[in-house]
């Protein structure tokens, strides 16, 4: 992975120094607090419900089993020994002093961590797919071009006050695992007939009150001009986004008023007075940010007795065989395999882990995966290239942890907001939500037999929990001070992303569990062979799940 | 005389802000909006002062400017520190128009933001609340490496490593 050398570690540094003079500032009245909100937002510091919240900065999700020993560290000495994974694979403290935060990103900057741009009307941490460099249908590893993006936009200087947030995605695969039609750039590595490498760059996707899919703005643009080209269209939305209204200020407003073309255009315009300066990515630069994804040191495997031997393995323990089929998948380096260690065990908040699982799972990454580890949207942690004859010994480590619940990909592996229990924008709280659809669900025959089935709760309509493109979709409501549930059925984030329809009038918290039953009930009803809930639903439409669960209730 | 920021340095600013209802201009340096520029157009041509002229941060530079380039002051005006459109409209003017007089910041900008906008081009700032000046200048050191291209920094730090 990337490793700082003096000059970002120098801008880390000093980035810690500058917050640690702006807090001193505003603690003896010297900063007002409006003021001082952009100031602690773009250092990832939010003031909550019931404490300050600290989001800090897992660039593409990207960590070191030493950053999360120093997580582990953070978590039990500034917060209460846990630490939550979010669904922009980052990590949030529930409970830092505002005092402390300094010294915090002092610890962080020693690992090479920061928080920088993990909230505010910036450019925040880009995303990716958390099996990139393994996966068997890349295109390109789509991280250096996430580490290019990194740099870029690290206190850029033009940026740094847009209309809104800004999130830009890169999906280097055929298969999208990065959501990247749902952010305001999504950029897809792509090859032009003379195989050259480039990207096809989408804008104004988003979820959010107004969920959008993504428009393409430009077919082809050639690697070397991507940073020239994002400056053109964070110009463009810098200077015309919304600004009177929040809620129409994201650059998905501007594309769809303009059109995407006429988007595009203004664009092309700018980007033709900056194009072929100073920012035109080097070969140099290229080979430089790329050395640092370099394969790891692969044994030379022969697959057909690792495959045998882990089959033997697997017909002699079931449990074993189960995480397999749900934890693990293939590479494209035979002999190994990307394990996913849930984050997800019921009567745990969604990804939520402790101090302690931290330093295992850091002990893991040592162990079984080159000393690094992935965050993923879906708010677990993957571990890549563990070769099949350690499967078995890491499972049984992962299970003693707590962290080999074998749902990954299940209705019990949901994305989940912190919801009303911590955030202070929620209308509804959503962790409860989660933990009773996992309990009425808890026998895994029956959630192996529902097989790929993606459940998104979401606290309110910010939809930091992506209820619009879940299979099923929950979405926290508010009702004169009650708490309501409205369904969604349908979303999808993959390539041929979908937002999520409503099924009908909100459920109160004591009905969604039976709803959801329901829902479930007309899948296994109608659906044919191995057919998934999406693909049923997809085929016989929303009107008999909707029948189903309001019958009883009309 | 009041005083200002202009390159690191607290200077007094002899420059006297033309109120929006005046009719007519008085004597000494006089910087005016771009409306009024254009209202007295005929009075300014007998001006023996100097004469700047503001825009907001949302003006369109591209139709606008290249008349104000021989201009010694251009100050952009921030209705709130929020409102980064001047951080565009600064870049702009210096690195596609090559402006090279005094670039001014004016309105409501916060002293955390110095050290941006004088990435974005500016080179003077006139706050609009009290403000301790030497203090503030601090910021304007707060960090002394970049990663991109600004108008201070010809080129990217990848191109320097």
């Amino acid at each position: 992975m990337y490793r700082y050398d003096n000059y970002d570690q120098k801008i880390v540094d000093e980035r810690v120094a500058q917050f640690r003079d702006q807090t001193e500032r505003y603690l003896a009245g010297k900063i007002a607090e409006e003021e001082f909100l952009p100031l602690r937002l773009q250092n990832g510091l939010y003031v909550q419900r019931l404490a300050p919240m600290l989001r800090i900065a897992v660039p593409y999700g990207m960590l070191s089993s030493n950053q999360v020993r120093k997580l582990a560290h953070i978590a039990r000495v500034y917060d209460k020994g846990y630490v939550h994974f979010t669904t922009r694979q980052n990590v949030q403290l529930n409970w830092p002093a505002l005092e402390e935060v300094p010294d915090i990103l002092a610890e962080l900057a020693s690992v090479e961590m920061h928080a920088i741009q993990t909230s505010g009307n910036c450019i925040r941490n880009t995303t990716t797919d958390q099996f990139a460099g393994v996966a068997a249908d890349e295109i390109e590893d789509p991280r250096p071009w996430c580490e290019i993006i990194r740099q870029w936009s690290t206190l850029h200087p033009e940026f740094a006050f847009l209309p809104r947030k800004f999130k830009i995605a890169v999906c280097g695969s055929e298969e999208d695992r990065a959501a990247f039609l749902l952010h305001d750039i999504g950029l897809q590595l792509v090859k032009n007939p003379q195989g050259e490498l480039g990207f096809e760059v989408f804008v104004g996707g988003g979820l959010g009150r107004t969920p959008i899919i993504g428009s393409s703005i430009r077919k082809f643009l050639p690697k070397q001009h991507l940073l020239s080209y994002l400056d053109a269209i964070l110009r463009v939305y810098n200077r015309y986004g919304n600004r009177d209204n929040k809620y129409k200020a994201r650059i998905k407003i501007l594309v769809k008023a303009w059109t995407p073309e006429v988007f595009a255009k203004r664009v092309e315009e700018e980007w033709a007075n900056i194009k072929d300066g100073p920012s035109t990515l080097t070969d140099a630069e290229l080979a430089r940010v790329t050395g640092f994804f370099s394969a790891p040191d692969y044994q030379d495997i022969d697959s057909t007795i690792a495959d045998q031997s882990l089959a033997a393995q697997a017909s002699e323990n079931n449990a074993f065989s189960r995480w397999l089929e749900r934890n693990t998948v293939l590479q494209k380096q035979s002999g190994y395999r990307s394990v996913t260690l849930s984050l997800k065990p019921a009567g745990v908040a969604p990804g939520d882990v402790t101090d302690t699982q931290l330093e295992t799972i850091a002990d893991l990454a040592d162990q079984y995966a080159f000393g690094e580890l992935r965050a993923t949207h879906n708010q677990n942690v993957v571990l890549t290239d563990v070769v099949y004859s350690d499967l078995f010994e890491l499972w049984q480590a992962a299970k003693q942890s707590g962290l080999a619940t074998p749902t990954i990909g299940t209705i019990n592996d949901m994305i989940c907001c912190p919801g009303g229990d911590y955030c202070s924008l929620a209308n509804a709280k959503s962790i409860p939500v989660a933990e009773a659809i996992q309990r009425k669900f808890s026998d895994l025959d029956y959630v192996y037999d529902l097989g790929d089935l993606e459940l998104n709760i979401s606290g309110c309509m910010n939809a930091c929990g992506h209820h619009h493109i879940g299979h099923i979709g929950i979405l926290g409501v508010d009702k004169k001070g009650k708490e309501w549930y409205q369904i969604q059925l349908g979303g999808s984030a993959n390539k041929s992303a979908a937002l999520g329809k409503v099924l009908g009038p909100s459920l109160s918290r004591e009905e969604i569990t039976d709803g959801i039953e329901k829902l479930l009930d007309v899948y296994v009803e109608n659906r044919i062979a191995d057919e998934s809930f999406l693909n049923t639903y997809q085929r016989i439409g929303i009107d008999k799940f909707k029948e189903r669960v309001y019958a009883a209730n009309s | 005389m009041p005083q200002i920021l202009k390159d690191t340095q607290v200077v007094s600013d002899n420059w006297i802000l033309l109120d929006e209802n005046a009719d007519s201009i008085p004597n000494g340096d006089i910087l005016l909006s771009f409306e009024q520029w254009q209202n007295f157009a005929e009075q300014l041509s007998n001006h023996s002062g100097s004469i700047g002229v503001w825009l907001e941060g949302h003006a369109e530079i591209e139709q606008i400017i290249e008349p104000l380039l021989n201009l010694p002051l251009i100050a952009i005006n921030f209705p709130k520190f929020a409102d980064g459109r001047g951080f565009s409209a600064a870049r702009l003017i210096r690195e596609r128009y090559n402006y090279s007089g005094e670039l001014r910041a004016i309105g409501g900008f916060i002293r955390d933001q110095l050290y941006l906008l004088k990435r974005c081009g500016f080179n003077a700032f006139q706050f609009s609340d009290e403000n301790e000046l030497s203090d503030a200048a601090e910021s304007l050191k707060d960090f002394s490496e970049n990663y991109q291209v600004s108008v201070d920094q010809e080129n990217p730090l990848f191109r320097r490593r």
